[in-house]
């Protein structure tokens, strides 16, 4: 029974990764740039949130609500002011100020809010499910995280696959200067694309740490880095890959955490990441690259 | 024509060592007059580190033109292996000098086992893929190193991965490693005279390299990989190559750290991938392939949050500000533009002067 | 003495047949042509002989020697050199640095000697200059040594390529489309070139082209190449009256 429990929980940890995950690969597919910050933006919608519920005493799914809008627009704020003026730049420098964008919203979050954890309280309200006289217990924030996770796939592949805005997404990613060439407007869907990876993430935020209640400026960090491990893990760029990486990785941890050893389990997360790159070098949906010579 | 360039070539390297050395003689005068605050002066170990940190990713980046986000794992390797050896051979060797030299050599060697034990394998990758695989490969040294106990008694060297208590350790005998609590005691060695010292050894070893025939190889396969091939480079030996010096290296570093604390732990902070990234930014802002431009970023950003102490909690935040800053006007393409326009006007200006 | 032998030569990408039993003999010191409409397979050719992609089946002889299926750097060792439809140089490398990467297998020291700079260093490294000096003489590029190469203009660059491939000492050397982009003037300097480079490197060339002016004027023998099958074969002047070439190049 308790492999059950911890299966259960490794797929609700691998359901938020996954969807911090869409949020990197998303990116990387149109913009063909790595957003480093994306774990902080994380970060910042649970400090909305934070605010919201524990410090004015609104209902948590205002606060949810607050965190998507204010998450969406910094994130279009950064894309606009950040990553927008090097568009064409190397790669390695885009990478960089991602870095610093990281940087600069880690430093805010301890200024506004301090450096010592708060105490985040979860925005779940359902109860949690007794199954098998009383011995299988999943509590409501893994059921909710499961199924926002379903549904955010489910209603991000319907939206790629049925609307203008979608099929523009795909059209970019695909080639930027074709699609320029047909009229896209090319700045208009990537500033889209980080619209939603960016409410993405502050779902994810709810969600994260809704299940591990501590939050602290660096709180996305780690989870940031996983995602995109995950997101690599799936074959970066691929939507349906960003979930079936998140969820893997979140299993492989939990279940590593409960058999192996606690603290190897992020040492076993990135070997198993590892293996996977050496046998499959794009990941496991991923694209193969060929180079004309 | 050829005596011009090895001449120009020669000058370059000698104004990279003489900037190395008058600072070095500069702040031995400030020391040696009283003229340095005791924060600075607790300073000038790191500045050393970071700058054969600098210098030695650069050559993974900047010559053999691969992303890897790892350098701070092999900086650990070295740091490590050094404090163990230095800890076990402390008694055996009685001048700590000379144990110091053999703590290098060790920490050097095990950082390059490591680069090449990882490199065989993560080398075939490219671009971004590799930049993640290293990254895992330095969080999971880093992980490694926090769950190791190693422990020493009359029957020789104890070793667990689990608690203290699984090494079995005889009354008399003496921890070492104790998992996340590291290894404390090391004999602080480093001095910013050894520091200095290692920095023009790396120097000298990575300058006369990328001078050289397999420095060539190196940067033919960064340029093009296809066409290097195709007049007989061997691309796996010459990347593998690149990759275990510059590990090496980063042992080196290690061993400086190792040997400047008084205890030493595995964490995020000091050996995890934000470490490395921060070596990346140094390597970026000084100007890929540019040695001495890794120095001297290595040393600005290091120096600029201490000097920015005053500002209390925002000198971090001035420190992203300054670097999203340096990073849109370096390279966003407007303002290379724009920058170039400013340069032609400059010169034409005087230009014109003469045709009036 | 021949000194290339082919045949049956393929390799399909996804089941199509880019090459088709493909077969050509070269002799010791003959210039030879490869031409054909676009996309007959003609750099695929190229790749397979220099080792970039692995036969499907067939037999390539290098001086009666077989370097089927080897690898790249090791066809270069045994003697074949080519340069590369689309520039392929070290661009951020000077032209000098260009060429002695190419002298890098012939004039071995060690790492750890270029690293301490022990006197082979010194001795290798004037030696490597000097030829790769020499070699910049031929395709009059020794006033540009120090330059980048990504900084010469474009005709300079196809030739630091040649000078490049001839710096490894090949038996064999392979040109692809070497006056693409050229202007007449720089073709008929090229072809100059090219000339001098048989008759003072005594090399055996084999080129890929479409200048027809070029191909007429310097290659004694022809391959003609279509849908990956070998055409016709044989000398110049019969090869190019042969109405089957005239009907592949212009239609029905």
């Amino acid at each position: 029974m308790s492999f059950v429990s911890y299966l259960i929980n490794g797929i609700s940890l691998g359901s938020v990764y996954a969807i911090i995950a869409l949020g990197y690969t998303m990116v990387y597919g149109i913009a063909k740039m790595l957003n480093f910050a994306h774990g902080d933006v994380i970060m910042m919608g649970a400090y909305v949130i934070f605010l919201a519920v524990s410090t004015m005493g609104m209902s948590p799914l205002v606060g949810v609500l607050a965190a998507v809008v204010v998450c969406t627009l910094l994130g279009m704020t950064i894309e606009r002011v950040a990553y927008k003026p090097l568009r064409g730049a190397s790669p390695l420098a885009v990478l960089i100020t991602a870095i610093g964008v990281s940087y600069l919203l880690q430093n805010i979050a301890l200024l506004l809010f301090g450096a010592n954890t708060k105490a985040f309280t979860s925005v779940v309200g359902v109860p949690a499910l007794r199954l098998a006289e009383g011995q299988l217990v999943i509590s409501g924030e893994t059921m909710v995280t499961i199924v926002s996770c379903i549904v955010i796939m489910v209603g991000l592949t319907t939206f790629i696959k049925k609307t203008k805005a979608g099929q523009a997404m795909l059209a970019v990613s695909e080639d930027r200067g074709a699609a320029t060439l047909m009229g896209i407007n090319v700045n208009g869907t990537i500033a889209l694309t980080f619209a939603i990876g960016s409410a993405l993430a502050a779902i994810a935020g709810a969600l994260l740490c809704s299940a591990y209640p501590s939050l602290t400026p660096y709180t996305g960090a780690m989870p940031g880095i996983k995602a995109f491990v995950a997101a690599v893990f799936g074959g970066i760029g691929s939507i349906p890959g960003a979930m079936i990486g998140g969820i893997l990785l979140g299993v492989i941890e939990n279940l590593s955490k409960a058999y192996i050893s606690s603290q190897l389990s992020d040492a076993i997360v990135f070997s198993v990441l590892i293996v996977v790159l050496l046998v499959k070098p794009t990941g496991i949906l991923g694209k193969k690259i060929n180079e004309k010579v | 024509m050829k005596t011009k360039s090895w001449n120009k070539n020669w000058t370059n390297n000698a104004i990279t060592y003489g900037m190395v050395i008058a600072a070095y003689l500069i702040v031995q005068v400030m020391v040696n007059t009283g003229n340095i605050s005791s924060l600075m002066k607790g300073l000038l170990v790191p500045l050393c580190m970071y700058v054969i940190l600098a210098v030695s990713l650069n050559l993974t980046v900047g010559i053999l033109g691969e992303l890897s986000l790892g350098h701070a794992g092999f900086m650990c390797v070295g740091a490590f292996t050094s404090a163990v050896f230095s800890k076990c051979m402390q008694s055996v060797i009685p001048n700590t000098f000379v144990c110091f030299l053999f703590a290098l050599l060790v920490g050097a060697a095990a950082a390059a086992v490591c680069g090449i034990l990882i490199g065989i394998p993560v080398l075939r990758l490219r671009g971004d893929y590799l930049a993640i695989v290293t990254l895992a490969f330095g969080e999971i040294i880093k992980n490694i190193m926090n769950a190791i106990y190693l422990g020493k008694d009359s029957k020789g060297l104890h070793f667990s991965l689990k608690n203290a208590a699984a090494l079995n350790l005889e009354e008399d005998g003496e921890m070492i490693i104790k998992g996340a609590q590291g290894i404390t005691g090391t004999p602080k060695v480093s001095t910013f005279t050894i520091g200095v010292v290692l920095v023009l050894i790396t120097l000298f070893i990575i300058i006369n390299l990328v001078n050289s025939r397999t420095g060539r190889a190196i940067m033919s396969i960064r340029d093009n990989r296809i066409a290097a091939e195709s007049v007989g480079i061997n691309i796996t030996k010459y990347k593998l190559l690149a990759f275990t010096i510059s590990a090496s290296l980063a042992g080196v570093a290690g061993v400086l750290y190792a040997h400047n604390v008084s205890s030493l732990t595995a964490l995020p902070k000091n050996f995890g991938y934000n470490m490395s990234i921060m070596i990346l930014v140094f390597v970026v802002l000084g100007g890929i392939g540019n040695i001495r431009g890794s120095i001297i970023s290595a040393v600005i950003l290091t120096l600029l949050p201490e000097l920015l102490r005053g500002l209390n909690n925002y000198r971090m935040l001035i420190y992203a500000i300054v670097l999203i800053a340096m990073m849109l006007f370096n390279s966003s393409p407007k303002m290379i533009e724009f920058r170039e326009q400013l340069a032609e006007k400059w010169k034409k200006k005087p230009a014109q002067k003469k045709e009036a | 003495m021949a000194l290339l032998e082919v045949s049956n030569l393929s390799i399909s990408f996804g089941g199509l047949k880019a090459v088709n039993e493909f077969e050509i003999t070269i002799e010791q010191g003959e210039l030879y042509g490869l031409i054909g409409p676009n996309g007959a397979g003609k750099t695929t050719i190229f790749n397979l002989l220099t080792g970039v992609y692995k036969p499907d089946t067939g037999q390539i002889l290098l001086d009666k020697k077989n370097i089927t299926g080897k690898k790249t750097i090791e066809i270069n060792r045994e003697g074949m050199a080519r340069t590369f439809q689309n520039i392929r140089l070290f661009h951020n490398m000077t032209v000098l640095d260009n060429v002695k990467v190419g002298l890098h297998n012939g004039n071995p020291y060690s790492t750890i000697e270029g690293i301490l700079r022990l006197p082979r260093y010194y001795k290798v490294e004037r030696a490597m200059n000097e030829k790769a000096m020499e070699l910049l003489e031929v395709f009059g590029l020794q006033n540009e040594a120090n330059f980048l190469a990504s900084n010469l203009p474009y005709g300079k660059q196809r030739k630091l390529e040649i000078a490049r491939a001839l710096s490894t000492n090949p038996k064999l050397l392979l040109l692809d489309e070497p006056a693409a982009g050229m202007n007449p003037n720089e073709t008929a300097e090229l072809m100059e070139t090219i000339r001098f480079v048989r008759k003072n490197f005594n090399m055996t060339i084999l080129l890929i082209e479409h200048d027809m002016k070029l191909v007429s004027g310097i290659c004694e023998k022809l391959t003609v190449l279509n849908f990956g099958q070998v055409l016709t074969q044989g000398d110049t002047a019969t090869v190019l009256h042969d109405p089957q070439v005239i009907t592949a190049y212009l239609g029905e």
